[in-house]
């Protein structure tokens, strides 16, 4: 079974947050919840960089283990959800969490916080697929209607990528190669360069360093 | 004598830490306690065809490789 990713080609956005409104709009998020946020790195410094940022649904996820109440589960594809019903709002998952994924409403003038909400991969949760209950509490389900999540499927420059994980690393890996470069960002040698060198085409080079496009002059 | 005390001392004072043990917690990962969820293939459109279901993700999945989609 596919292992449900996300990845996020920083040569390739451009910080519209166009997958931010996507999200928002697709799930009617309120006010002060950001499942998914456009981060960043060296604002207004030549050469930054942006990359999207929501729940990466870890394969071996600290929230899940940290939960006092145990509300978290995965899917057979991989995806972290939780169980908003049990769930007490306690935040320990937003300390544990290295990406901040977990957002908590506040709700009233005092600022009450609610029930833990976050990126569930357009997936829903522990309701009945597509209704009215999982729509409120989770949001749309659009995983079981045989699509991929929203703020992917509509990126414009495709830099948001989701699906199964290794469909991901073929598909980024073809463009690191054609391009020649931008794969330093996550780790070329470790995440995407394949032991025996097979479908790429070439091996990376040393260094970590994707290896040069075709007829690039190097 | 004194120096057979002080060395004693010291190495009292230094396999001292030898003793200590790892304070760090070790993190254990719970059960889920919550309700059951159905898979996502199980309701309509797809009535319980996983088959049909993957096939509709990885058409999608395709879709976002232009590389693919331009040839």
């Amino acid at each position: 079974m596919a292992r449900m990713k996300f990845l996020c080609d920083a040569e390739r956005c451009i910080e519209c947050n166009g997958c931010v409104t996507a999200c928002k709009q697709e799930h009617e998020i309120p006010w002060g919840v950001n499942r998914r946020r456009v981060v960043t790195i060296n604002d207004g410094v030549p050469g930054e960089r942006s990359i999207s940022v929501a729940c990466m649904h870890c394969s071996d996820a600290p929230c899940m283990a940290v939960c006092p109440v145990d509300c978290f589960y995965k899917t057979e594809e991989g995806i972290v959800l939780h169980d908003k019903d049990l769930c007490i709002g306690c935040g320990y998952c937003f300390y544990a969490c290295p990406f901040g994924a977990p957002q908590f409403p506040q709700l009233g003038a005092f600022g009450v916080r609610g029930k833990m909400d976050k990126c569930t991969f357009c997936s829903g949760g522990p309701e009945k697929d597509m209704s009215k209950a999982e729509f409120e509490k989770y949001g749309r389900n659009r995983l079981a209607e045989g699509k991929l999540p929203a703020c992917a499927e509509m990126c414009s420059t495709k830099a948001l990528l989701a699906g199964d994980g290794d469909v991901l690393a073929d598909i980024y890996r073809e463009r690191v190669v054609t391009r020649g470069k931008g794969g330093e960002v996550w780790g070329w040698a470790t995440a995407y360069s394949r032991p025996d060198g097979a479908k790429s085409g070439a091996a990376p080079a040393p260094g970590g360093a994707p290896p040069p496009a075709p007829g690039s002059k190097s | 004598m004194i120096r057979a005390t002080l060395s004693v001392t010291a190495a009292v004072v230094l396999l001292a830490a030898c003793g200590e043990r790892p304070q760090v917690l070790e993190y254990k990962q719970g059960t889920y306690q919550g309700k059951p969820d159905t898979p996502a293939y199980s309701n309509a459109p797809f009535n319980g065809n996983k088959g049909e279901w993957e096939k509709a993700l990885a058409t999608r999945n395709q879709n976002q490789n232009e590389y693919k989609r331009i040839r």
